[in-house]
């Protein structure tokens, strides 16, 4: 396994807004990490990468990369090197006063030893590959002069230029427009098929998730509520918080207002219920669910849904 | 009125506020707390060093240090407290014009903040005094306009902020009125920030009226402020030191104290970052 | 660049007029009459009108200002009314220490005042930050004169190190700078501090991290060149500051210099002496902020663009 996560959780000061995270990742796989906002999925993201201490907070459970359990000082190696992330927004994610070829070219010189001549070569070869017409041109802007799209193939060429094995994506697409978002998904899924790189994907967009994972692990506010391989998942999900997301799917040939939304928000952390986290919004829910935790597993619920026969 | 609580709560802002309560008092009822006049001279007994009858010793007139000090506090507190409150009205009437109005008129006013900004305090309030005349009355004139420009500042910018939260736009694309929404939004959101400030600013200005003092220029003898005590003190510096460290050990004291309180308040109401740093 | 540049100095023409209205407007409120000051006491009305027709004084305003504005131009301050002595020679003679001592003071006001904002923003809320700040709080809140006069006390009475007054040598700079920076160095640390601290919470800081770049690294060659944006500004604006301000630790010291002048000419009604003083502290400020504009330009390419 490249990247395996077991019994993963957060404390920031007294509060705990994640725990009993675990989940597995091989080379060449993309591994869906939905929910919605507010539900543990950037802190699932940062916690892998060993960047807690920035925000101060503080890792239980163990990280394992490539077999090995990982200490913070451990993923602090690497980082850039071995695991690479792209955030949320191209827009803030780059140095504003700094040329974005010198931003990738960086990666290059500090992971792989290479000359800054070698650097720039590999830099405009990555941007080449990514799409980006122009390279040597673009390469030279500072990053208030690109676009979104553009700037986030810059962070995703950034992210390669280590020769990373495992990606982990923030919400690559959410900053960006819809024909932008499309791109930007095929050239990741393409990465992994081409590379056989390992791609942990977090979005809350379940039509990306049906599109190039392989795998998904749902998140509801900071505790795992299922995971499943994706056909199985969009097939006959089991946890009634999975049946709730997909049914937000526009399809086609739907009945105009037959598309529902799930009641209700994600609580903050102080104000988790106790039992199951999602009863207070769920149509199955009875007294136990209010009460009890769920069993963890691959759906953590205590009365999960039917699987369709047929 | 929360968030002093919850200020004085705190062990640095609980100190702080001891003090400036301390102050207030000795301020208040000196006369009923020492036994001296701040004006009769008692020239044997001048020069003394601390003893049981002069806690913190004698000028050198033979007046008591430690009474002249709570009468100088009188006059050092009231004057930058009423200067400031002056200036905080001011400028938030200025302030909040031109951030309504805008146009030339805000143009014209953020031109005159700008200019007054650029020079020092001190200065500015050195010219003040030489046109209005030194004494107490020209000192809360200058104290009040040095630091008019930074409250201006601070209201306008506030309003500015506040106007472009989408709330208000929703209020005044349903029809109310400039005067509504200065009232109702605009004014409350800005007051706790405007006034920290000025709060922080009232230490400058004992500063300020204590330099001021130094020159001969503030309070005028035998009155005693803080620095009028330290400009006398000044040309008796290498025989009787005492007599102008202690007003201004009670000077920076007070002033830190009002900055420990400040800070304390600055987090008890959550606002972002100092407002002086603008 | 060059073309900002240009504009950015032509847009001072204006200022320049209207910052020399103002001065000159300012000094004719001033009550009293400079006049009372050069007649001898029973002094007639003729004498009186003579006085005032040497120096202009019965002009009306408008005339006197033109006649004020084309000699400043021509480097022509007028004469003292007091001293009877050019005011540009005046000036000459003051201007040197009083640029010695605030460029002293403003360049270790920076050099410390960031040193030790970055100090205190790396260790924040544990030790060294919370003694670098215990000493700011000091910093801004001693008058500085009091400062002054406990220095001369310790190191000119007791020690005897430096001299206790004068501007003659390194020796005697050493005190009044030590004043006015102290100060100084409080200002910018809290600036810096403050700077640090928000340019480290920023989204692209996460991203250096996650590509691996050393902390060390980070903190220096972004989060700290982010920072210094503000703290340029801040800077820019004190120019001005470090040239008047140093007005009281001037008197303290007994130290020749712009800002000391200017309130010995005040009190004495020397209205060509006081509007030539004003006028150099304007202008150091318009230079100071066309300065940090520039510096701002330099650092930044967002600007850069802006501009064009």
């Amino acid at each position: 396994m490249l990247l395996s996560v077991e019994n993963l959780g957060v404390k920031i000061g007294a509060v705990q807004p994640l725990e009993g995270i675990g989940f597995a990742l091989d080379r060449g796989e993309i591994l869906g990490l939905v929910g919605e906002s507010g539900s543990g999925k950037s802190l699932t993201a940062l916690a892998c990468m060993g960047l807690l201490g920035l925000i101060g907070g503080q890792r239980l459970g163990t990280v394992a990369f490539d077999g090995v359990v990982q200490d913070e000082a451990g993923l602090a190696r690497l980082r850039g090197r071995k695991i690479a992330l792209i955030t949320q927004n191209p827009m803030t994610a780059l140095d504003p006063v700094q040329r974005v070829g010198e931003q990738i070219a960086v990666v290059a010189r500090l992971h792989l030893g290479t000359t800054p001549a070698a650097a720039r070569a590999r830099t405009l070869d990555l941007m080449t590959q990514l799409r980006i017409p122009e390279a040597a041109a673009v390469a030279d802007s500072y990053p208030h002069q690109l676009s979104g799209g553009m700037k986030q193939r810059i962070v995703i060429a950034m992210a390669l230029a280590g020769e990373p094995e495992l990606i982990i994506a923030d919400e690559p697409t959410t900053a960006l427009d819809v024909t932008v978002q499309a791109q930007i998904v095929q050239i990741l899924g393409q990465l992994v098929r081409q590379r056989g790189l390992g791609l942990v994907l977090i979005t809350h967009d379940m039509g990306v998730v049906a599109q190039v994972c392989d795998r998904v692990a749902v998140l509801y506010a900071g505790r795992l509520a299922e995971t499943r391989e994706v056909g199985d998942l969009f097939s006959a999900p089991r946890h009634p918080y999975s049946a709730a997301l997909i049914a937000c799917i526009p399809r086609e040939g739907m009945a105009p207002g037959s598309l529902t939304g799930i009641p209700g928000a994600v609580p903050s952390v102080a104000l988790y219920p106790p039992g199951c986290r999602f009863h207070p919004r769920c149509p199955r829910a009875d007294a136990l669910c209010a009460t009890t935790p769920p069993p963890q597993g691959a759906f953590a619920c205590h009365h999960p849904l039917e699987v369709p026969h047929g | 009125m929360r968030a002093v609580l919850s200020a004085l709560r705190t062990p640095k802002g609980g100190i702080a506020g001891l003090w400036l309560v301390l102050v207030a008092l000795g301020a208040v009822l000196a006369p009923w707390l020492t036994s001296y006049a701040f004006d009769i001279q008692d020239l044997p007994s001048a020069y003394q060093g601390p003893s049981a009858a002069h806690w913190l010793g004698t000028d050198e007139f033979g007046r008591d240090l430690l009474t002249r000090i709570l009468y100088g506090a009188r006059v050092s507190l009231s004057v930058s407290g009423i200067s400031i409150g002056v200036s905080v009205f001011a400028g938030m009437v200025l302030g909040a014009a031109a951030g309504l109005i805008g146009g030339a008129f805000d143009r014209a006013v953020t031109i005159c903040v700008d200019l007054t900004w650029s020079f020092p305090e001190i200065l500015i309030a050195l010219i003040l005094v030489a046109i209005i005349g030194p004494g107490i009355a020209g000192t809360m004139a200058a104290i009040a306009v040095a630091y008019l420009a930074q409250f201006t500042r601070l209201t306008r910018a506030q309003i500015l902020a506040i106007k472009g939260e989408t709330y208000v736009e929703a209020a005044r694309s349903m029809g109310a009125s400039n005067l509504f929404l200065l009232f109702r939004h605009l004014l409350p959101n800005a007051l706790a920030p405007v006034l920290v400030a000025g709060m922080l600013a009232t230490g400058d200005a004992i500063i300020l009226e204590a330099t001021l003092g130094f020159f001969g220029l503030g309070a005028q003898p035998p009155t005693p402020s803080w620095g009028a005590m330290m400009a006398a003190g000044s040309a008796l510096l290498f025989k009787a030191p005492g007599i102008i460290v202690l007003p201004g050990v009670a000077v920076a004291v007070t002033v830190v104290a009002i900055n420990l309180f400040g800070d304390a308040l600055v987090r008890a109401l959550d606002i972002k970052t100092r407002p002086r740093e603008g | 660049m060059l073309d900002y540049l240009v504009r950015r100095v032509l847009l001072l023409l204006p200022v320049f007029l209207a910052v020399s209205v103002v001065i000159f407007l300012i000094l004719h409120l001033i009550p009293g009459d400079p006049i009372d000051n050069l007649l001898k006491v029973g002094s007639g009305p003729e004498a009186r009108a003579k006085i005032a027709a040497k120096y202009g004084l019965d002009q009306p305003l408008p005339v006197q200002y033109g006649i004020w504005l084309w000699g400043v131009l021509q480097g022509d301050l007028g004469t003292s009314i007091i001293t009877r002595r050019p005011v540009a020679v005046m000036i000459g003679q003051v201007i040197g220490p009083s640029l010695a001592l605030g460029g002293m003071a403003l360049a270790i006001s920076s050099l410390g005042g960031i040193v030790l904002g970055a100090v205190a923003a790396s260790f924040r809320d544990r030790w060294p930050d919370q003694l670098i700040m215990g000493g700011v709080l000091l910093g801004s809140t001693l008058p500085s004169f009091w400062l002054g006069l406990l220095l001369i006390l310790g190191f000119s009475v007791e020690l005897g190190w430096f001299p206790v007054s004068g501007a003659r040598g390194w020796a005697s700079l050493v005190l009044p700078v030590a004043t006015i920076a102290f100060g100084g160095i409080a200002l910018v640390t809290r600036v810096t501090r403050v700077a640090m601290i928000e340019a480290a919470s920023r989204d692209f800081v996460l991203l250096l991290h996650a590509k691996g770049l050393p902390p060390r690294r980070i903190r220096l060659a972004h989060v700290l060149r982010h920072a210094l944006m503000p703290v340029v500004t801040i800077l820019a604006l004190r120019i001005g500051w470090v040239l008047g301000g140093a007005v009281t630790v001037e008197y303290v010291f007994a130290r020749p210099g712009l800002g000391s002048l200017l309130i010995k000419s005040l009190s004495q009604h020397d209205y060509p002496v006081v509007q030539a003083c004003l006028l150099m502290l304007a202008i150091a400020v318009m230079l100071g902020t066309l300065l940090g504009d520039i510096t701002q330009a330099l650092m930044d390419p967002r600007v850069r663009s802006a501009l064009r």
